[in-house]
Order: C-alpha cells, then sequence, then structure tokens
C-alpha cells in the first residue's frame, strides 16, 4: 500500500468561476469548502498520476526494473513472478490460491514487498483489482488458480474490458504436459477470456517469462487501457531461471497513436469556431488521459456545455455550471436537450453508447461531430465524425485550445448557454419539495444528503449496477476525476462493492461509500470477511427495495405491470448479516433518520453498513424508453408546473404542457414495499404510452434488454 | 462485396484463434482463409477474404489492427493484385477416358500428380474463375474429392502488401 505524506488539493473553495452559477451549486461548493478534508493523499495528485502516464507510454518499468537486488539471481518461476511484480513496483495484489497457483503463493510468503489480499472468490478479486486501478490509476494485479480458479474470474475481466481498465491476471495453468488432457482443474482460461482481453498470453518458457511481464503491463496501461491475462502451468513455476528484469520494450505490432494529426486538429478547431450550438461529451476517456483540467479549459474558452458519460463522470467539476451531467437513458431533460438541439458534438473520449445516444436517427440529428479517441475503431463505429482524430485526449484537446487561442477564437452565440441554463432551472433532476411518498425514503434524498457530506474531491464512491446506480449518476457531486467508479459497459451487478475494497485499498485515507442494491450486493456479499479481514473501513450505503429494481422499473413501464421474477421473498436481514461478518450496521426507514445515520456511518472507522428502505414503486426519472430518441423523455419535473413529472417529447412553451402530467403510485399499505397494481391512474399507463408504441419499443426491449440490475 | 485482406501477424500459437474468433464474434463469415509462415519465420501471412459491406469492413479491420499479435493488414481487393489459389481434384477415370481427362488438364497447364486404377488426381492453379471452370469440366465425368487451398495474393510490382 502506497503511504499517505500527500495531502489531497484544496477544495475549490466558495469561488465559482462564472457569476451565473446557480445557487444550489454554489452552496454546494461552499459547504464542501468548509468542511474538514477526509485526508485522502495517496500519491494520487494529477501530477502524479500524469507522470505515472508519460512512465507507461515511455515503456520503462513502472518500479525499479532491473535495478533490484534480485536481478541476475537463479530462482524458480514462481520466485521470479513475484520479483517481476516488484521490479513493476506493485505493492498490493488481489487474489485467491488453489493447486495451481500453490508455487506462485509459496514465493509470495517471501517477498516483503507485495501485500496480498484475500478476497473471498475470484471475481470479487478481479473487481477488487479493478476498483484500486480506477481509483489510483495503478495496473491491478490478480492471482488465481487454474480451472474454476481461473474461469471465474472472467466475468471481472469483462468488466474491466469493456471500462477500459488496466488489470494484469496471472493465473495457475496445469503443467504443460497435460494440458489438453482435461487434467484436474484445467480449462484453457486463454481460449475462454479471449474476447474479452486487450492481450493473453500462455507461457510456454521461462525464457519469455520476465518480458512477457513487461509488455503485460505495458499493453494493459497503454494506448486504451485494458485487462491482460497471463496463464503460467505450474511446471514452469516450479523451474529454475535466471533472473533479468527488462527496463524496456518492444513490440513492433503495437504503436498506440498518442498525438492528433495536425490538419484534423486545424479542421476541429474551424468547426468550434463556427458552431453556434456546441456541447462536448466527456467520456471515459477523459479520465484515462487526464484531459479534465483540459476539457475545462475548451469548455471555458467557448462556452461549451458539457455533458457526462458514466465513466466520464467526474471528468469535470460537477460544480463547474457548465457540466450538465448525465446523459442519455437516465439523463436529464435538459442534457439531453441539449444533446438534441446542439450542431455540434465534440466527443471526447466517449463512445457513443446506446444507454447515451437512445434512438440513433434521432441522437443529434443537426449535429456535425468531431471524434476524439485513443482508439481508432471507435471513430465511426456508432456515428460518422466529420473530423475523426485519433490521439490521447489531453494531447488533442490541449492542442485544440492552443490553436483556439492563436486564432483568437470567442463563442459564437453567447445565447447558446443561457438557454441550456434555463432548461436546467425547468426541469431540474429533483427539487427539496418533490415527496412521491410522504414519510418514506425517497432515494434522491438520500443521496443528495450523501452527497452534501462527502468531501467531493478526496471521497471515492463506487456503485453496483441498477436503480441506486442511476439515482447515484444524478445527484452525488463529484470533484476530481477517480472518485467515482461504477460499471458502465458491462453493467455487471456485484461490482460496485468489492470495487470499493479495492478502492479503499489504494486510497486508504479516503473516504470509500459502495452505494448498493439489495440485489447486487447479494452478487458478492462474501467480500464482507474480505474487508473485515484486511482492516478495510469502507462503507455500503444498501438503497433496499427489496426488489430487482431497475428490471421491476422496466416491467412496470413496459411490460404491463407483470413482475416476473423480480420482487424478492427472502432477503436477508441484512443488518444481522453484516453484524456477523463483524461489520457495524443500522437500518433507516424514515426520512427523519437519514442526517444522523449518514452520520454515524461516515464517522465510523470500522467497515459499516445503511440499510436504506425505500419503496419498491420508486421509480428513476427521467428516462428515456428504450428505442426511444433522448428528447422523448418520461418523468422529468417541470417546474414552470409546479414541479410535477412530465412526459412529453421535447418540449412545450413554460408553465404548458403537451404530453402527461403523472400522479405518484399508490403504496401498498399492507406490503412493505410493495405497491398496488389496480390503483386508477397508473404511471405506466399514463406516463409512458406504453401500449401505443409497442412496435418501437418492443423491438428496442429485445435488442437492449437489461440484465438484472436493481 | 468481398474483400480480401492480406494480414501480416506474429507466427505464434493461438494467433489464428485470435484473428478468426474477433471476425466471428464481429458477425463475419469468412469466405476463404490461407495461413503460413513469411520469409520472415517469425511472422505469418493470412490471406482472408471476407464478404461485408463497406462500414462494417471498416470496423473490422481496425479491430483487427487492435490485435496486438496483428502487425499489418492490406486490403488486395481494389488493386490489380496477383491472386492464385491451388486445387487438388480426385477425378472418375476409367482406363478409356483417361485420355481425355488429361487432354482437358493440358488445356488448362494442370498436371497429372496420381492415378488409380479408375481416378486420376489433377492437380491446378491459378484464378478462382479458372479452377472453377475446370471444375465444371470434370463434374461430368463425376469428381470423388475435391480440396482447394483457398486464395493466396500479393500486389504488383516493388510495392510490400
Amino acid at each position: 500500500m502506497t503511504d499517505s505524506k500527500q495531502t489531497a488539493q484544496a477544495p475549490i473553495a466558495g469561488s465559482p468561476r462564472t457569476p451565473d452559477m446557480s445557487d444550489d451549486i454554489r452552496q454546494h461548493v461552499c459547504a464542501s469548502a468548509m468542511r474538514p478534508q477526509d485526508g485522502a493523499g495517496d500519491g494520487t495528485t494529477r501530477e502524479e498520476r500524469l507522470a505515472l502516464k508519460e512512465l507507461a507510454i515511455s515503456g520503462k518499468p513502472f518500479g525499479p526494473g532491473s535495478h533490484t537486488d534480485k536481478e541476475g539471481k537463479e530462482m524458480t518461476g514462481a520466485a521470479a513472478i513475484i520479483a517481476s511484480l516488484e521490479a513493476e513496483g506493485v505493492d498490493t495484489v488481489f487474489g485467491y490460491p488453489g493447486g495451481q497457483a500453490i508455487k506462485l503463493y509459496d514465493a509470495l510468503y517471501d517477498s516483503t514487498k507485495i501485500h496480498h489480499i484475500l478476497a473471498r472468490h475470484e471475481q470479487a478479486a478481479v473487481h477488487e483489482a479493478d476498483g484500486y486501478a480506477r481509483a489510483t490509476g495503478k495496473v491491478g494485479v490478480v492471482f488465481v488458480t487454474s480451472g474454476p480458479g481461473a474461469t471465474n474470474t472472467v466475468t471481472g475481466i469483462a468488466t474491466a474490458y469493456m471500462d477500459s481498465v488496466p488489470l494484469v491476471v496471472i493465473s495457475g495453468q496445469v503443467t504443460r504436459g497435460v494440458i489438453g488432457t482435461d487434467a484436474f482443474q484445467e480449462a484453457d482460461i486463454v481460449g475462454i477470456t479471449m474476447p474479452v482481453v486487450k492481450h493473453s498470453y500462455l507461457l510456454q518458457s521461462n525464457d519469455d517469462l520476465t518480458r512477457t511481464f513487461r509488455e503485460a503491463f505495458y499493453i494493459a496501461s497503454t494506448g486504451r487501457p485494458g485487462p491482460v491475462l497471463i496463464d503460467i502451468p505450474s511446471d514452469l513455476a516450479g523451474e529454475q531461471m535466471v533472473f533479468h528484469y527488462p527496463d524496456q520494450v518492444d513490440i513492433p505490432s503495437y504503436r498506440p497513436t498518442y498525438r492528433g494529426n495536425a490538419k484534423q486538429v486545424k479542421q476541429a478547431v474551424e468547426l468550434i469556431r463556427s458552431s453556434k450550438r456546441p456541447v462536448i461529451i466527456a467520456g471515459g476517456g477523459c479520465v484515462t488521459s487526464h484531459a479534465c483540467n483540459e476539457v475545462v479549459e475548451l469548455a471555458e474558452k467557448m462556452q461549451i456545455p458539457v455533458v457526462t458519460t458514466l465513466i466520464g463522470k467526474a471528468a469535470v467539476p460537477c460544480s463547474n455550471p457548465l457540466n450538465l451531467g448525465p446523459v442519455g437513458m437516465h439523463g436529464s431533460k435538459y442534457a439531453n436537450m441539449a444533446m438534441t438541439e446542439c450542431d455540434l458534438i465534440i466527443a471526447v473520449g466517449a463512445r457513443f453508447s446506446d444507454r447515451v445516444t437512445g434512438k440513433l436517427s434521432e441522437f443529434a440529428p443537426h449535429a456535425k461531430v468531431i471524434h476524439i479517441d485513443i482508439d481508432p475503431a471507435e471513430i465511426g463505429k456508432v456515428r460518422d465524425p466529420q473530423v475523426p482524430i485519433v490521439g490521447d485526449a489531453r494531447n488533442v484537446v490541449a492542442a485544440i485550445n492552443e490553436r483556439l487561442d492563436r486564432v483568437g477564437a470567442t463563442p459564437q452565440d453567447e445565447e447558446w448557454v443561457k438557454t441550456v441554463f434555463e432548461w436546467r432551472e425547468r426541469w431540474p433532476f429533483y427539487t427539496e419539495d418533490f415527496v412521491d411518498y410522504p414519510d418514506r425514503i425517497a432515494p434522491e434524498q438520500v443521496l443528495e444528503a450523501l452527497s452534501t457530506k462527502l468531501d467531493p474531491h478526496a471521497s471515492v464512491v463506487t456503485t453496483e449496477v441498477g436503480q441506486h446506480q442511476m439515482w447515484a449518476h444524478q445527484h452525488i457531486h463529484r470533484e476530481e476525476s477517480r472518485t467515482f467508479i461504477s460499471s458502465g459497459g458491462l453493467g455487471t451487478m456485484g461490482f460496485g462493492f468489492p470495487a470499493a475494497i479495492g478502492a479503499k485499498i489504494g486510497r486508504p485515507g479516503a473516504q470509500v461509500v459502495c452505494i448498493a442494491g439489495d440485489g447486487s450486493l447479494q452478487m458478492n456479499i462474501q467480500e464482507m470477511a474480505t474487508a473485515i479481514g484486511n482492516g478495510v473501513a469502507v462503507k455500503v450505503l444498501l438503497i433496499d427495495n427489496n426488489a430487482l429494481g431497475m428490471v421491476h422499473q422496466w416491467q412496470r413501464l413496459f411490460y404491463h405491470e407483470r413482475y416476473s421474477c423480480t420482487e424478492f421473498t427472502a432477503n436477508p436481514d441484512f443488518v444481522k448479516l453484516a453484524e456477523a461478518y463483524g461489520w457495524d450496521a443500522e437500518r433507516i426507514n424514515h426520512p427523519d433518520q437519514i442526517d444522523g445515520a449518514l452520520d454515524r456511518m461516515l464517522a465510523s472507522d470500522r467497515p459499516y453498513l445503511l440499510d436504506v428502505i425505500i419503496p419498491t414503486a420508486q421509480t428513476v426519472y427521467p428516462m428515456v424508453a428504450p428505442g426511444a430518441a433522448i428528447d422523448d423523455i418520461i418523468g422529468a419535473i417541470d417546474v414552470t408546473l409546479g414541479g410535477v413529472r412530465v412526459t412529453e417529447k421535447g418540449m412545450s412553451p413554460a408553465g404548458e404542457t403537451a404530453g402527461t402530467v403523472a400522479e405518484p403510485l399508490p403504496l401498498n399499505e399492507q406490503t412493505e414495499g410493495a405497491f398496488r397494481t389496480s390503483g386508477a391512474t397508473r404511471v405506466s399507463d399514463a406516463m409512458t404510452g406504453a401500449e401505443q408504441r409497442p412496435a418501437a419499443a418492443d423491438a428496442a426491449l429485445d435488442a437492449q434488454a437489461p440484465k438484472g440490475g436493481e | 462485396m468481398k474483400y480480401i485482406l492480406s494480414i501480416l501477424v506474429e507466427n505464434k500459437p493461438g494467433v489464428l484463434s485470435r484473428v478468426t474468433g474477433l471476425i466471428s464474434r464481429r458477425g463475419f463469415n469468412i469466405d476463404s482463409l490461407t495461413v503460413a509462415p513469411t520469409e520472415d519465420v517469425t511472422m505469418s501471412r493470412m490471406t482472408i477474404i471476407v464478404n461485408a459491406d463497406e462500414v462494417a469492413y471498416e470496423q473490422l479491420t481496425k479491430q483487427l489492427h487492435k490485435l496486438v499479435s496483428v502487425y499489418k493488414i492490406s486490403d488486395l481487393t481494389e488493386e490489380d493484385a496477383i491472386e492464385r489459389e491451388l486445387v487438388l481434384f480426385k477425378v472418375v477415370a476409367p482406363p478409356d477416358r483417361r485420355h481425355e481427362i488429361i487432354e482437358i488438364a493440358n488445356i488448362f497447364r494442370a498436371n497429372i500428380v496420381d492415378v488409380g486404377k479408375n481416378s486420376l488426381t489433377v492437380e491446378a492453379t491459378g484464378t478462382a474463375s479458372k479452377l472453377d471452370a475446370m471444375e465444371d469440366l470434370f463434374r461430368s465425368y463425376g469428381i470423388r474429392q475435391l480440396t482447394r487451398t483457398g486464395k493466396i495474393a500479393m500486389s504488383r510490382g516493388a510495392r510490400d502488401a
């Protein structure tokens, strides 16, 4: 683990960058400035992360490389694996031992530099390494054994692959002599993982061992990052070899492009200068390439509103008024309207996911596109850009900024930003006085309260997958990149909790909170033992609706309230369960309890679970139906109508609506958390008109239905 | 349309599976594929023919480029490239009709490489259309077995592709 000498950079205090910052945001920023720091400095300042990136690109090892006392010594393959990790500066490994990994674990026993975190399931070990990598910017490392140990990593590897997270996964394999004979605990893990790794190796000789490790770390951490698997037959782990670690790497077939083409940068600048209604989509690539400052500079210079993808959340500080936040299926109405009305998209490290674009043919129909991505395959995959720029997002955006300055560019149309800000006033995510169910806890309230109590610079929030994830995306304010961790591409339930453990291990000084649902949490709940066993004081805020809420919500809105297999009948008592693992825990079910309970949770220096009971009927709004255009929005709050949820496509003049005004669902008083299905006013009918557009919705449902999610 | 891709890859176990796996999981069917080491034994060259529309094809080549094992991809589709294929026909040939088959083989500059009691094995190289024409002719005698290698291709002149 890293030491904690660094202190986090000071909050940006109550000095908003632009005068028209809305009051609630200003209050939020002031509040965060007055709070004491969480004390998160873990060698993860922006400068250090940038230095780490430059080091990775240079091809040099992350650690001492050949300059260790093990260089030139004779040792077993297993000892050489440990020595290689030490040469890469690895201090933390997540894993689970087994028969074909036993030599590796035996060698680990002698290491004074590597701290091993024993998970309770290999999938969780990978998610922990993933959370560690996302929180710190370092490469996450995993040890597992052959066969089931290796196959259990597949979901974790796929999760990291979809979200471009650097991992090196080391799996034990049966001995070379019996590979292919269906030996005990044999699985072709290189073959099984091929579609979900950036690269993989089946080690054939110890002559290749150290070079393989250097290549693996290099490939995982450079270009578009991703997971790399090294499968090591256990006879090699026992064989003697002489250890020499390479200080350089040379892979002629792997040469990522970092600098953007100057001609294309020039074209991009011309497009930006001539556009009247530009929008930036900030994606995960901004975080990976540390482009956050450059993107903010571009946005402020040209007064460009910014929307963020799930992985790009926190790429731009939430306090910046130009940051419109989430876009897409559960994005705000104002962000989605901005996308629909814009005449230029500047996509920075974003890949036009279907959850962002909605119906593609109606996505940003008037917009030209500048697409900046380090992965050429992302460009033109979904939307054809007018200006494609392959390169590192930070380099490219910096080059664009520099040229904009040189030509003295100014915003074409000051009205655009004002209009978007008016939309934001009109359709907020949530307002304090908006109450769906009196005397019941609204998840929006809890998350807003949590958000104001956390240091937005130095705390880390992870999420599981489902409704709570979307609420967190909407309501948790973040100021620094790498402080919001969520499974975006694969949407892996069971990711968030182990990822929080990994993040906390990577940043021990930071307050780390996992926002979970009762479905997701149970997919890796055994990791409570990992947390307690390693003294990881992670917090779990359980948004507990006793159901698989997201699928439940779809069933209500699009499947005629046929709740097939989404209502839990046998949830455990989560408080008792947590206590059985040695955690502290508490349950709340009334809005008055929120404040005190959150304070107790955050003040605790031990692992802590807060079980927050919410109504099952609580729905994530706004929502765009699958297959619909993103300006066709269900359930956005319209303050000009007195704060009611409205369903309409596009917009009508303020104070009028062409769509449907929804009434909250009546609650069934007899069944805790369940809701009545026979009410006269049903949101499902009133709000979506699901019956009126079965063709569009159903076809899209087939193609896009979520897996699980709660 | 049909695209001819010439792909230079690392000559290592598993590389073929990486390339073909990627092509199939992105939804393409491979029409033909040949692979063998090149003048540099650490590298192999694959010649792959796929059927795709232009947008999908571009995405496919970009994805192939991302494989760490792939050095270079050349598109030989539009070019005036040299394309060859080798085929072995085992043709039904009772002794009284052998001369007819030998005559056909000669016209196509093919070789007789084996003779059985009631069959002749003919080896031919050339473009796909030439081999198709031979196949048509041999069908009337009866083809017992046919093996085609799939296309290999190379650009003309000094260019290295």
